[in-house]
């Protein structure tokens, strides 16, 4: 626990350097602070992690009343070390990064505090610790959005939209967390897990309905999703690969710390309607990153798509072991948690690897992009990695968890009862669905932004970005391979959080060994042999080619249907090749199509211009939270008319508001 | 039948996956020209020989490489990325033998994920060479891809529910257990899924067709336009084991009877015939498909894979309510 102390210590003293140091130093020294916060926390979790043994630690110094309470247990260990993991990446990067950006001294005091507050939060044990490190990292999270485009209209309005969401949300789990605490004589989390069980079933299922409002729009959760499409992309990229490398993890633990251990798993519908949340999440998600256009929108998307995913297996998890199915659910639970740690490392890669186009090139948009494979060769091979990871290629981690995710819910088959195996068909067709629309997706990503030629002035004279950023970008890239030709490695961490996560016995539902082989069912799969068997097939048939075949290729000119003269503005955007998928599911996605068209003076007959515009705004956004949006500022015109500010009309409400008390009153 | 699997050597094993290999790498491209066949036939032509498919290989193989101006590695990896996962999805699946090697690891989502591993490659060398239909077919296929997936994902699954189990040779060893299983109702219709994506996923009328060059219907032809010589060689005969491969598994999947359990050689060969003539049988049913049908419109296609989806669907849903 000490060590893990030291670690916070760090990132704090990261923070006052920030705030305090000169600018020359103020990158280094939170740099070389907010690394050594990473490393050392990651050390105090894989020990944790590796003895399965929980440490406490209370004081009564920081907090009045109550004092802070901090337990290092496997569950949150393992959040802490993929959160480490993916700190020390952005660290790294954002050293190369604050040569134009994110230098300032509230941002540099800013990043380590919000990185600080992303590794407590999974350590901290009781309500009012667990309440002050969510804020703090709310708080940091959004000043962080503000820093980089303060002038900038989009990110004023993600800003807005963040803080309100992230609000309300805290206020749930505060109203939740606090229903708890009052009814189970304490409010430490061993307080609560002792006497919930003896809590009547109305105040469980009401408090966990409010934490799950709560901790889904922190996870991305569709219907609560919409800050994170905006907030995602507007953040500076470090702060983008932590908010969807750690930040929304955190909405996941949340449910599985408060519904699992907590409240000890409570009922069968809680579950299913934590599966609803991560089919309709999933489904929603892929679509929009299928038919975005900008890069880190695309990401964003696509992390609501992925936590759908994870919270499928959570839901599944829960919803077998509440009906018995003990080995099962560790199965569920196992898997849930593997794609989330794999989410973060090849998530936190993407958007890094979109920080660095976006610092090249000067644009998101893959519209505008194009050609970047030949000026950013490394860059994009670690983007590629990323893409090809969540894209579940065999051979890279996406694969590996997406596997085990699969398996689960094929096993959960053997269930009984009706409801929780029409979720679990509904989990499975949505992971299919998914599965091509996410190839879809980062095949656009990766096709049409480094691929073929530039298609403007910006992606023609990029040119690779700094070493750092190319290093913090590698740190999540290795494992993105490491992991997926020996998943096996993370069996035992992965085994002990999810026995706390389900509050039971360690079942154990992998054998051990490099690849994945489940214990309890039959299934397995070795994916360094596979890659192995893969790389000797191209290996041979290479060889038979040149034996055969002539060598030496010759370069001509790609085939233009007889055309002379190609050019860039004849290639397939992105927004062209979204547009087949786009169609296919218009009912979901609507997209609005503008076109305007410029006629020659001389003739309606002939066109002169040509303008198409087509956007995929969030419906949901538009059906649900619009009005809702409209009905409050239409209560405010209304406010603002009724306080004019004049004093009569002040006295006339007085007078008026008398009688109406006499009359009531008589 | 577990017990044979588990005591067939690493040797013998290999061996096996080596004749499914050649069955294929041969096979499939035969399969093809018997499509032609069939279709030629039908239409009242005499068309070429069955081997044709095979000759044209070998006349590409000996042409001039070219790559387009603007084309990176991409290009030139994608046709191996497309050949080295067809032929690891073939070394691994039960299609002459119940024992192949790798066959702790022959899972079903490993099957359609190296399949998509092949798909995602070209599609990327179709977006390489930065023109227009290039990225025109790469759109196109990965549309259709990403609606194909899912129905193919669940129509096997349809079958592991039944089984217990997503280890390929170990449904086919269940099936073999269960004959009874094969004429059920959820077999009905994840079979009709299973063809509908076959179909769609090797580009064959009524979602794409192979012999086209009209810009505006083009899919798989328009992606691999860049492509010449050796390394178009490389992508047909990629394109010919998928579709081989598909073929053979749907036959093996569905009525495996045939296929060797043991290594005694008379069992493999009476396999390879077994699994040959069902193959047949099933091309020259998809070839007359074929020829009866009339292309669909690109958006039209949707309909058709979302009816394969639905199937699948269904088949795993009469798969729970029978148990």
């Amino acid at each position: 626990m000490t060590l893990f102390l030291v670690g916070l210590g760090l990132g704090l003293a990261g923070a006052m350097a920030g705030a305090t140091l000169p600018a020359r130093l103020r990158v280094i020294t939170t740099a070389v602070c907010g690394s050594g916060a990473c490393v050392v926390t990651f050390a105090a979790a894989t020990r944790v992690l590796a003895s399965n043994h929980s440490v406490n630690f209370h004081s009564g110094a920081v907090l009045p009343l109550t004092g802070i309470d901090l337990t290092l247990d496997p569950l949150g260990a393992l959040f802490i070390a993929t959160t480490a993991v993916v700190g020390l990446a952005a660290i790294c990067y954002s050293v190369g990064y604050t040569e134009h950006a994110l230098r300032s001294r509230s941002a540099m005091a800013m990043f380590p505090l919000f990185l600080t507050s992303l590794l407590l939060v999974p350590a901290t044990s009781s309500v009012a610790t667990f309440l002050v490190a969510w804020e703090l990292m709310a708080l940091t999270s959004m000043l962080l959005l503000l820093v980089e485009h303060r002038h900038s209209e989009a990110a004023r309005d993600a800003y807005q939209w963040y803080a309100t969401m992230t609000h309300l949300g805290a206020a749930a789990i505060l109203i939740g967390l606090v229903l708890l605490a009052a009814h189970s004589g304490g409010q430490t989390f061993t307080d609560i897990g002792t006497h919930s069980a003896a809590l009547s079933p109305a105040l469980r299922s009401i408090a966990f309905l409010l934490v799950l409002v709560g901790f889904a729009s922190k996870a991305g959760a569709v219907p609560l999703h919409v800050w994170l499409p905006r907030a995602h992309p507007e953040a500076p990229s470090p702060v983008s690969a932590l908010m969807s490398g750690a930040m929304v993890n955190l909405g996941v633990y949340g449910i599985i710390r408060v519904g699992g251990s907590l409240l000890g798993g409570g009922f069968l519908w809680w579950w299913l309607v934590v599966i609803g949340l991560g089919v309709i999440s999933a489904f929603y998600g892929a679509l929009h990153a299928s038919a975005s256009s900008d890069l880190k929108r695309l990401l964003a998307y696509s992390t609501v798509d992925n936590i759908g995913l994870v919270l499928i297996a959570v839901g599944a998890a829960g919803a077998l072991s509440v009906t018995g199915h003990r080995a099962l659910a560790a199965l569920a639970m196992l898997a849930a948690l593997f794609h989330l740690i794999n989410h973060s490392v090849f998530k936190g890669c993407l958007f890094l690897g979109a920080g660095a186009v976006e610092r090249a090139t000067g644009t998101r948009d893959l519209d505008r992009l194009g050609g970047l494979a030949r000026r950013l060769p490394l860059t994009a091979v670690l983007f590629a990695i990323g893409a090809f990871s969540i894209s579940a290629l065999p051979g890279f981690n996406g694969f590996a968890s997406e596997w085990l995710l699969l398996e689960s819910l094929l096993h959960g088959f053997a269930a009984h009862g009706a409801a929780t195996l029409v979720a679990l068909l509904a989990g499975v067709a949505a992971l299919a669905l998914t599965g091509g629309l996410t190839a879809a997706a980062f095949v656009k990503a990766l096709g049409i932004g480094f691929l073929g030629q530039p298609r403007s002035d910006g992606a023609n004279s990029a040119h690779e970005v700094a070493p750092s950023m190319l290093a913090g970008m590698a740190l999540l890239a290795i494992p993105c391979v490491v992991i997926g030709v020996a998943p096996g490695l993370l069996a035992s961490p992965l085994r002990r959080a999810s026995a706390v996560a389900l509050g039971a016995a360690s079942v154990t539902p992998l054998r051990p060994g490099l690849g994945l082989d489940l214990s309890g069912a039959a299934g397995a799969v070795q994916p360094l042999l596979l890659v192995i068997a893969v790389l000797a097939a191209m290996a041979l048939t290479a060889a038979v080619v040149r034996l055969v075949g002539r060598r030496g290729a010759r370069r001509a000119e790609a085939w233009g249907c007889g055309r002379e003269l190609q050019t860039a503005r004849m290639e397939y955007t992105a927004t062209s090749f979204a547009e087949p998928l786009g169609r296919v599911f218009a009912d979901v996605l609507r997209p609005d199509h503008d076109i305007e068209v410029t006629h020659v003076a001389e003739s309606r007959y002939f066109a002169q211009a040509v303008r198409y515009q087509t956007r995929a705004d969030d419906g949901i956004e538009r059906s649900i939270y619009r009005p809702v949006i409209n009905l409050v500022s239409l209560w405010g015109a209304f406010a603002r008319r009724a306080q004019n500010g004049s004093v009569h009309r002040y006295l006339a409400y007085g007078f008026v508001a008398l009688v109406v008390v006499l009359v009531a009153l008589a | 039948m577990t017990a044979t699997m588990t005591t067939t050597g690493l040797g013998a094993s290999i061996v096996m996956s080596v004749v499914q290999l050649v069955m294929i790498v041969l096979g499939g491209p035969i399969v093809l020209g018997v499509m032609a066949k069939v279709r030629a036939r039908a239409e009242g032509r005499i068309g070429a020989p069955v081997h044709q498919p095979l000759r044209d290989l070998r006349k590409l193989l000996t042409k001039e490489p070219i790559h387009a101006e603007h084309s990176s590695a991409v290009l030139a990896i994608a046709p191996f990325v497309l050949v080295g996962t067809a032929a690891v999805a073939i070394a691994v699946s039960p299609l002459v033998t119940t024992a192949p090697v790798l066959a702790h690891s022959a899972d079903l989502f490993v099957v359609v994920f190296l399949l998509l591993m092949g798909s995602v490659a070209l599609a990327l060398a179709g977006l390489d060479a930065g023109t227009a239909f290039g990225g025109m077919g790469s759109s196109r296929a990965m549309t259709i891809g990403a609606l194909a997936e899912p129905a193919l994902l669940v129509a096997i699954l349809a079958l592991s529910v039944q089984a217990g189990t997503s280890n390929l040779p170990k449904i086919v060893a269940a099936t073999l257990a269960h004959p009874s299983w094969a004429a059920g109702p959820e077999r009905l219709l994840a079979f009709v899924a299973f063809l509908i994506v076959v179909l769609a996923e090797t580009g064959r009328i009524p979602v794409d067709n192979p012999s086209t060059h009209l810009e505006l219907t083009m899919v798989h032809e328009a992606m691999v336009l860049e492509y010449a010589g050796p390394e178009l060689a490389i992508v047909t005969l990629g394109e010919a084991m998928r579709l081989g491969f598909l073929l053979s598994l749907a036959a093996s999947l569905f009525l495996p009877w045939g296929i060797a359990t043991s290594t005694n050689p008379l069992n493999l060969l009476i396999a390879v015939v077994a699994l040959s003539a069902k193959v047949v049988v099933i091309a020259v049913g998809v070839a007359l498909l074929e020829v009866r049908t009339a292309k669909l419109r690109l958006f039209r296609v949707p309909e058709l894979l979302t009816g394969g989806f639905v199937l699948a669907v269904l088949s795993v849903v009469t798969g729970l309510v029978t148990r």
